[in-house]
């Protein structure tokens, strides 16, 4: 860990803030259609990505409220269920963000997979810091503008799948990582986190299995093999 | 309760659960063990974000498909040491390519 952020490190995290937040933003197109066509209006569409403001629980909130209202408390047990982890990275970000008063309310709405991932990925507090805010800034405006272009649009653009947009969360979450994944410790941790999430996923509801994840991190708990020797 | 009840509560949920975590007291996070804990919580959560997202199917059942062949160009690149977007751009790629085909 150093104090300062190196020019390099600075244009680096640009790089991976703006090209995280553009990967997220067309996946609201996405949102956007599949929120109008599961009969929410265009302004419900939009409370969903400017208020709730996590993806992963607004695709499921949209899904099963497309079922009819009789299906709404089951559509909100879900979104929340799947908002459980954002309150976990919460632990380590507001260590990392060092920030107070109406700044820590700003922090708590950005705090969501990509801006986590991007502000753990970084080796200083600094520019974990910028990561944390560009990141977090960059998707909240390109997923709000493109969930508004999405209800107008619809499904005429198609499944996002076929341009690999899922794939490409998946590979910009594992580059994220990456980095992290230095020592012995932090690849069981990760390991464990995804093995326990997988095997959990055909039996619990969808977000408890990354959830229960977080128990690898327990792992932590005993000292790191360097201290030891 | 109406369609606008429910958006507006699960909004409020999913703020809550956020910002209930940055409102931890600091005290009981500073703790060398604590730390680490918390310090280590991404990682077992990102993995695992990662590991559903590209591994699970409908009804979370296992399933090697496009995605986990991007993840494993996406690592391969990693271990090349190629650039963020570089493995970004290629994750896609494959796994547009690969639907294109049909293959997968």
């Amino acid at each position: 860990m150093t104090a300062t952020a190196d020019p390099g490190a600075r244009r680096a995290v640009v790089r991976q803030s703006l090209s995280v937040g553009v990967a997220t933003g067309a996946y609201g197109i996405s949102f956007g259609a599949l929120a109008v066509a599961a009969g929410l209006d265009t302004w419900q569409a939009m409370a969903l990505s400017l208020l709730m403001f996590t993806g992963g629980s607004q695709f499921a909130f949209v899904g099963i409220i497309a079922n009819g209202l009789h299906a709404a408390p089951a559509a909100i047990a879900a979104s929340s269920m799947l908002g459980i982890r954002n309150g976990l990275y919460a632990l380590e970000l507001t260590h990392l963000l060092g920030v107070r008063g109406t700044r820590r309310v700003a922090a708590a709405h950005l705090t969501i997979d990509e801006s986590t991932a991007v502000a753990v990925a970084q080796d200083d507090h600094r520019t974990s810091r910028l990561g944390f805010w560009l990141t977090g800034l960059t998707v909240f405006a390109l997923w709000n503008l493109s969930t508004l272009a999405g209800t107008v649009i619809g499904t005429h653009v198609g499944d996002p799948r076929t341009y690999g947009l899922d794939a490409a969360a998946c590979a910009a979450f594992t580059a994220l990582l990456w980095p992290r994944l230095r020592n012995r410790d932090a690849v069981a941790i990760a390991v464990v986190g995804a093995v326990v999430a997988v095997l959990l996923s055909p039996t619990v509801p969808p977000g408890i299995p990354v959830v229960a994840a977080a128990a690898a991190s327990l792992l932590a708990w005993r000292t790191p093999r360097r201290e030891q020797a | 309760m109406s369609l606008w009840t429910a958006v507006l509560v699960a909004a409020a949920i999913a703020f809550g659960l956020k910002l209930a975590g940055h409102l931890v007291p600091a005290h009981l996070l500073d703790a060398p063990r604590v730390r680490r804990i918390t310090a280590a919580l991404p990682i077992a959560l990102l993995a695992a974000l990662v590991a559903t997202q590209a591994f699970t199917g409908p009804g979370g059942s296992f399933v090697l498909d496009a995605r986990a062949a991007a993840v494993g160009v996406a690592v391969v690149a990693l271990l090349l040491r190629a650039p963020f977007i570089v493995v970004v751009v290629l994750g896609a790629a494959t796994a547009a390519l690969l639907r294109a085909l049909g293959w997968a």
